[in-house]
């Protein structure tokens, strides 16, 4: 069991407001990332939800009790800390063990539990060393072995990977998306990096300044985002955005179109530039093109696309890639697809006619 | 950051330190406040009265009083200065490389851990007696007249003995200060043609000038209060030639049995406490960062 | 980097530095010393620095004559005790004050050092007055009671700069992990804190053994620690100069030696985080 619902929940630190009233419902079993800039809150909300913080107003319920005014020791939830927050002066076997302490469990049980928690995680070999002589990947593990032998209602991590280098990220990534399949327990998730809430998610949260943007699962985000925040946030190079009378064509003040869904050509296309840059990736090639009237703007071509600096080129949104949003940044229902269309087939005629 | 429950903990567990220490203050300082307005010798119970400021119109008209409070202000001054310049010297030699600084360094700092009574009476008689004081040996050999250093100039043999006890602490916090310069700071200042001299005026000292601060303050508060070494070699003596504050106040109450004079004292000198004790705290106010 | 000095600087800066080191320990060595010699042989002119007769006899007569061991018990109890009872009043103010400060925090701080600074003949009336009448002037009790208060303030500052580098995760942590008040304390704080809680220990019981205002002032016969126990020597036991040596040997050798060991920490205690 694990579902854990916000009603109305607001946090403010003196007359700072950090989070206004905020309403979210996480469902047992679900994999949540609460995703967003740094100081959006979403540490907080996690703090909130762990008990290290009271809310200043609204109801936290775990499993349908009402939570909101218990300490965090009896919430059943299990947190893993940003440093890890491993007891330095005790072994792995006695970190893992210590919730099991604290619980005044007979040490047998214990003792197999620990086991257990360390065959999973790999930790066997280095059960009776201290954190002090562990790798970053190794104390990772020795977080979530403290918190899984718990069996809580809900796993929190707090930026979990963000002190790991990249590559052993990756692994970890990957070794928490198994652990969730293997214990279908809730886990909540905050990260300020996108391509962890992509990868992960069930479900993510897109917060920003304490306000959820959008919820939804992560292809819901990528390509249905409720504005222009959440559209900016999701996705890597980010989208494009184009304003003024180049919007207007689509009847929009704002449109977007992520590189990967602007085409390439060098004969004809919607908008004409010029390159500046082209980062070859081998896989792709990202194009950076300052486009006549219309600003800079990222397109990804395939891995041996050969523009170079200087070269003139000309870029199509996809037909029904588009996204438009009105002046307050709401995305605008609809993909424009049939005006998009209309106006690419038109821009892609005018370059020709010209030749 | 923390919740009602660790907010309601924590003010549960400043209580006791905070109720102790606002007792400490407030109950005997109050009373000392009281005591002062009040005509109270212990030699002659029954005859209290209150009699305004009088207490303080004495003592502070005491000639005594300017002798000592005079006293007071050559002892810290006195050994401020010794203290500060040893020690910036000492600092900057232990901070050379040698063999055997971490010995040198356990030598230097080993005055501070010795009681004040002990190194009062070990200066005043293996050292400073007339007769068969190590000094007097020394003067003998080199065919000088001895000198009776706490009869004929007691002010400055207390002002050493002091400042030998307070010597090391010094060079400590000078020391680690100085441990804490840059060295790319200094070699910058060489590649711009600045000498020795140069680099410990421009460099070094600014560098050195918090602790300096430090130092001065700390060492000021304690020196205020300058008791025992007083008590064991002179008595404030000859005359009130090495009374201070601290000691005249102590004479007053404890030898004299005047509670009400005492009192007024011990008022003057909390006073001139707290003059420097603004300074101390606003320096380590600054510095602590919640 | 440091830069490769020439030998020759280094041997230059050794003798110097010896020989300064050496002078400043001088009184202590020199007392040392001469409480190995005989009376005769103390005062002797020209001194001899080690050529003379090695005797333990001055220790055994500073011993029945006045008692040593009874001051040494009395200053043990008198600082550890202080010691011991101001870190159990001392450890949860620190704790709050450093893992959950409010707006006041920085104030409370700052008044506890502020109660350091009052002199203490500004309370000496009082504070004898309500002993008396109390009855515990030239108590062991008594002196605990004064030591602990006046040494609080530096206990507490102490521990909080120490506490303060333990990261509060570490404790939140343990919040998560099912601690209540009591294990976050004891089975995770303490543990971590162990060499500041040293630290702290040692130097105050080494300020409160050398404290010399209030042993002197509040006790007589029965609760004198070593501070009043040498103050006895002042005349005309003093002109006994072995006998004066043995007796400041012993009074001091155990703190020196203590002393020593927590020179590293003394910088940071003395100057309340000011300088470290």
């Amino acid at each position: 069991m694990g579902e854990i619902v916000l009603k109305g929940v607001t946090k403010s630190f003196g007359a700072v407001s950090v989070i206004p009233p905020l309403d979210l419902t996480i469902a047992n079993g679900e994999f949540v990332v609460f995703v967003g800039p740094s100081g959006c809150g979403k540490s907080t909300l996690l703090r909130l939800i762990a008990g290290l913080e009271d809310v200043s107003s609204g109801v936290i319920e775990i499993d349908g009790k009402d939570a909101t005014a218990i300490p965090p020791a009896h919430r059943g939830l299990a947190m893993v800390f940003q440093s890890y927050a491993l007891y330095p002066h005790m072994t792995v076997r006695n970190n893992i063990a210590f919730p099991l302490k604290m619980a005044r469990l007979d040490k047998a049980t214990i003792d197999r539990k620990v086991e257990a928690a360390a065959g999973v995680l790999n930790l066997t070999p280095y059960l009776d060393r201290r954190p002090g002589q562990l790798s970053g990947g190794q104390r990772q593990r020795v977080a979530i072995g403290r918190a899984i032998v718990r069996e809580p209602a809900a796993f929190l991590f707090d930026e979990p990977l963000s002190n790991l280098d990249a590559a052993l990220r990756v692994n970890m990534r990957i070794e928490i998306s198994e652990l969730h399949s293997s214990l279908a327990t809730t886990m909540i998730y905050v990260t300020h990096d996108q391509v962890e809430a992509m990868t992960m998610a069930d479900k993510i949260v897109v917060l920003n300044a304490g306000r959820i943007e959008q919820v939804g699962s992560p292809l819901e985000l990528y390509s249905r985002p409720r504005n222009r925040f959440v559209a900016g946030f999701i996705g890597s190079p980010r989208m494009n955005f184009i304003d003024g009378t180049a919007a207007g064509e689509d009847g929009a003040a704002t449109i977007g179109v992520r590189p990967e869904h602007l085409a390439l050509s060098t004969t004809g296309g919607r908008w004409c530039g010029t390159v500046t840059v082209s980062e070859h990736l081998g896989s792709d090639t990202f194009v950076y093109v300052q486009a006549d009237g219309v600003g800079t703007l990222v397109a990804r071509a395939g891995g041996e696309f050969p523009v170079h600096h200087g070269d003139r080129v000309w870029l199509t949104p996809q037909p029904g890639k588009l996204h438009r949003f009105d002046a307050e940044g709401m995305a605008i229902a609809g993909t424009g697809q049939d005006r998009a269309g209309a106006a690419a087939a038109v821009g892609a005629s005018n370059p020709r006619g010209s030749e | 950051m923390a919740t009602a429950h660790s907010r309601a903990a924590a003010r549960l567990t400043m209580a006791p330190a905070v109720v102790l220490l606002l007792g400490w203050m407030l109950i005997p300082l109050s009373m000392t406040l009281y005591f002062s307005f009040q005509r109270y010798n212990l030699l002659m119970p029954g005859d209290e009265a209150w009699i305004g400021f009088l207490n303080y119109e004495y003592f502070l008209t005491d000639p005594a009083f300017f002798a000592a409070l005079w006293n007071t202000l050559l002892l810290v001054g006195g050994v401020l200065v010794i203290t500060i310049a040893g020690g910036t010297a000492l600092a900057l030699l232990l901070d050379q490389p040698f063999w055997g600084r971490g010995v040198v360094r356990l030598l230097v700092i080993a005055p501070f851990f010795v009681m004040p009574t002990v190194s009062a009476l070990v200066w005043k008689n293996m050292f400073m007696n007339p007769v068969n004081g190590l000094f007097a040996s020394l003067a003998k050999g080199l065919g000088l007249p001895p000198v009776d250093f706490l009869a004929q100039i007691p002010l400055a043999s207390i002002i050493v003995i002091v400042a030998w006890q307070w010597l090391p602490f010094a060079t400590l916090i000078l020391l680690t200060a100085l441990q804490s310069l840059d060295s790319e700071r200094l070699e910058a200042a060489e590649m711009d043609g600045a000498g020795p001299l140069d680099r410990f005026i421009h460099i070094i000292l600014p560098h050195l000038a918090r602790a300096m601060t430090v130092v001065t303050l700390i060492q000021t508060i304690f020196l205020l209060s300058v008791f025992a070494e007083i008590l064991v070699t002179t008595n404030g003596g000859p005359g009130t030639a090495t009374t201070n504050i601290t000691f005249l106040v102590y004479a007053q109450s404890l030898l004299q049995f005047d509670v009400g004079g005492g009192s007024a004292g011990g008022i003057v000198a909390v006073i001139l406490a707290n003059l420097v004790a603004i300074f101390l705290m606003r320096m380590i106010g600054r510095n602590l960062d919640i | 980097m440091a830069r490769a000095v020439s030998t020759r600087r280094k041997l230059v800066v050794t003798v110097v530095a010896w020989t300064v080191g050496l002078l400043i320990f001088f009184p202590i060595l020199w007392t040392a010393l001469t409480s190995f010699k005989t009376e005769a042989e103390a005062i002797a002119s020209p001194p001899s620095f080690l050529a003379f007769d090695w005797t333990l006899a001055n220790y055994a007569e500073v011993q029945s004559r006045s008692d040593y061991f009874r001051h040494f018990l009395n200053s043990v109890i008198i600082s550890v005790g202080s010691t011991l009872i101001g870190l159990l009043v001392a450890v949860p103010a620190a704790w709050s004050m450093a893992f959950v400060p409010g707006r006041r925090t920085k104030d409370v701080l700052m008044w506890m050092l502020s109660t350091k600074m009052l002199p203490p003949v500004g309370v000496l009336i009082p504070i004898y007055l309500l002993f008396r009448d109390a009855g515990l002037l030239d108590s062991r009790i008594g002196l605990v009671i004064v030591l602990t208060l006046i040494n609080l303030p530096i206990i507490v500052w102490m521990l909080f700069t120490y506490f303060r580098e333990i990261p509060a995760e570490i404790l939140e942590a343990a919040r998560m992990d099912g601690a209540d008040f009591k294990s976050e304390i004891l089975h995770v704080l303490l543990p971590m804190a162990v060499p500041g809680i040293a630290s702290t220990l040692l130097l105050n019981v080494i300020l409160a053994w050398n404290e010399a205002f209030w042993t002197l002032n509040l006790s007589a016969s029965q609760s004198a620690p070593l501070t009043a126990f040498i103050a006895g020597y002042s005349s005309p036991e003093g002109l006994f100069y072995a006998k004066l040596s043995a007796a400041s040997t012993m009074a001091v050798a155990p703190i020196l030696i203590l002393g020593w060991f927590s020179q590293k920490q003394l910088v940071r205690g003395l100057t309340f985080g000011a300088v470290k």
